[in-house]
């Protein structure tokens, strides 16, 4: 067996920063937090040194395809059949705008809802081994996975840094 | 559980897992008063779908609908719902871009409060279009004559900002639902673990799914945001868009948004106030959440008074003849009583929420939600009604009168969205445990602080 797979319970926010803390002391990158509700202090320990998210490019591809969207088929069906309503140009670009406006911000929203299911990859059907149920409610978690030979460092790091449980 | 020292004293605040219980308990199976509002709300529906189907078999005339009032109650109470929804927008999109702490108890039941009003709202074109069958004609496709929809068209407007923002307004409700539901799986058993969990997609709380879905949050609520505003704008040019005595104005976008938030506002403290009390919420939505939300409506209906102001002096100064006519027709002819309750629901009873006392005694403010809640209703119904019956020509000039089939649908509507909701609150977490839980202090080691 090469990898093996650690989880270490927490009850408190300080304890589980101090454990991220200590593991990143210790080489170890491969971990997955767990808490009830985002916490600032573990999500500046967990995130140092990785890129901002990219939902932001996900909102933004999918806002603005809207508005080609928007403008395209206004212009594009507007021209396919030239016919003058109130005197106005078959081209009118101001009420175009509403309907390019809607489109952005329709197809904007449905791509961040798409981001969090591809980034987080969801939906997943299984929970992971390493999921317990108490994450919902008031538990933090790291689950650690390393070389079997590293396994004894590891969980000691998470006992010293305050974990109520260490398991498999 | 390790309490804050700072927050020890007054009353004992919640811990974690006492939000969760809290909660969750609301889910329980429901108490016999509850079954009996549903019966009653369900008769009050079966009575309104029995008049759609008399509407259907019988025709239009069924509603009263005869030139010129071709709108009257229908779009009255579309305008209505749509403006419901927008309070629960602003509750849970504005106010969280804002960092309005306050918010986090009550926007779950806002949000909620939006989605089904606009699904209430949705209804009416349909119910108004008489042959809802053919409803796929309003999406933008291109007749047998390759003749597309007039995009300068506000009514082809109306079917993009309504359908997105139902769209958008679904989305943001169940991205922060997900959590949420994880949360309430765990606590399940059973054949309910399972649809629970099937809802919740997976959801596990992993770093990576909280950075992402942090982000996605607030980037959905700064779309929601201009959503919310351009939606009733949009309504609003159904009418200004029109050359009729009384719409074609360009106070109507503003007037509408306000109006709109207004009387959502009121929906709000309706839906809340029995809310606390049926599921005990009082550790969650206190006293501070009634006042602020009292100040809102408060804000709301003096912006609402200073519209009411403009609109009449413009028709007074404009010295324009049907203007002038018009409104001077609305304020002392056939349906003057409906004006002047207008301004007595939506200027006057709100000025009680001035008193500090009045916007945390319970039984005031609901009262008041009520009035506004008819005012509201009757400034479309004044919009839309006297407005068509008195324009340019004599002619064209007629008064409405309702039936007993628009009257009974139009009720329904209001059985249909309190069925939704009380069906939600009994299957979904009315108030949201992770943001009230992220509004408590962390639980951190006791004596190192």
């Amino acid at each position: 067996m090469a990898a093996s797979r650690i989880l270490g319970i927490f009850a408190h926010v300080d304890t589980t920063v101090k454990a991220i803390r200590d593991l990143r002391a210790e080489g170890v990158r491969d971990f997955t937090v767990y808490s009830p509700v985002p916490v600032e202090e573990i999500e500046a320990a967990v995130e140092e040194g990785r890129p901002v998210s990219p939902v932001r490019l996900f909102t933004l591809i999918g806002g603005l395809t809207g508005t080609l969207t928007g403008f395209a088929l206004t212009i594009w069906s507007s021209l396919k059949w030239g016919l003058v309503t109130g005197g106005k140009p078959v081209v009118s670009i101001p009420p175009f705008v509403i309907i390019a406006f809607e489109l952005t911000i329709l197809l904007g929203g449905l791509s961040s809802l798409l981001a969090i299911l591809v980034l987080g990859k969801l939906p997943s059907i299984r929970r992971s081994t390493t999921y317990d149920p108490r994450f919902t409610v008031d538990r933090f978690g790291i689950a650690v996975t390393c070389p079997a030979e590293r396994a004894e460092a590891v969980r000691r790091c998470l006992r010293e840094a305050g974990a109520e449980e260490v398991r498999q | 559980m390790n309490q804050h020292p700072t927050r020890s004293s007054a009353v004992r605040q919640p811990t974690y897992a006492d939000v969760n219980r809290d909660v969750i308990r609301t889910l329980w199976a429901p108490s016999p008063t509850y079954f009996g509002w549903m019966s009653v709300v369900g008769l009050i529906l079966t009575a309104g779908i029995l008049a759609w189907t008399w509407q259907i078999y019988i025709g239009m005339g069924a509603a009263g609908k005869r030139t010129p009032q071709n709108w009257a109650m229908y779009i009255t109470s579309f305008v209505f719902w749509i403006g419901i929804g927008h309070a629960g927008t602003l509750i849970s999109a504005i106010l969280y871009l804002f960092r309005a702490r306050w918010r986090t108890s009550i926007f779950r039941g806002a949000e909620a409060m939006t989605v089904f009003a606009v699904m209430t709202a949705g209804l009416f074109p349909l119910i108004h279009a008489g042959r809802m069958w053919f409803a796929y004609w309003l999406l933008p496709y291109p007749n047998q004559r390759y003749l597309w929809p007039n995009f300068r068209s506000p009514l082809v407007w109306d079917v993009f900002a309504i359908s997105t923002y139902l769209t958008i307004s679904v989305v943001f409700f169940f991205v922060g639902l997900m959590p949420d539901i994880a949360a309430v799986r765990d606590a399940s058993t059973g054949w309910k673990k399972r649809i629970y969990g099937a809802f919740a997609l997976g959801w596990e709380g992993t770093d990576r799914q909280w950075r992402h879905y942090r982000r996605a949050y607030g980037l959905l609520a700064s779309l929601a945001t201009p959503l919310v505003l351009s939606v009733h704008s949009v309504v609003s040019w159904d009418f200004a868009m029109a050359l009729v005595p009384g719409w074609h104005s360009t106070l109507f976008a503003p007037f509408f948004v306000n109006g709109a938030i207004f009387s959502g506002f009121a929906m709000v403290l309706i839906l809340i106030i029995p809310m606390r009390r049926l599921f005990n919420l009082y550790p969650y939505i206190t006293d501070r959440h009634l006042d602020a939300m009292g100040k809102l409506t408060l804000v709301t209906s003096l912006i609402l008074t200073y519209f009411y102001v403009c609109e009449a002096f413009t028709a007074w100064y404009s010295g324009e003849h049907f203007e002038r006519a018009s409104l001077f027709w609305k304020a002392t002819q056939n349906y003057a009583w409906a004006f002047w309750l207008q301004y007595f629901c939506n200027s006057l009873a709100p000025l009680v929420l001035f008193s500090r006392r009045a916007r945390t005694h319970t039984p005031t403010l609901y009262v008041v939600s009520i009035l506004v809640l008819i005012g509201m209703w009757f400034e479309r119904f004044n919009i839309i009604v006297p407005g068509l019956g008195h324009d340019f020509y004599p002619y064209t000039w007629g008064i409405y009168y309702p039936t007993v089939t628009d009257t009974l649908i139009v009720i329904g509507s209001f059985a249909w969205f309190f069925i939704l909701f009380l069906g939600f609150i009994k299957v979904m977490p009315s108030v949201s445990i992770v943001e009230v839980k992220e509004t408590l202090p962390h639980p951190v080691k006791a004596g190192h602080h």
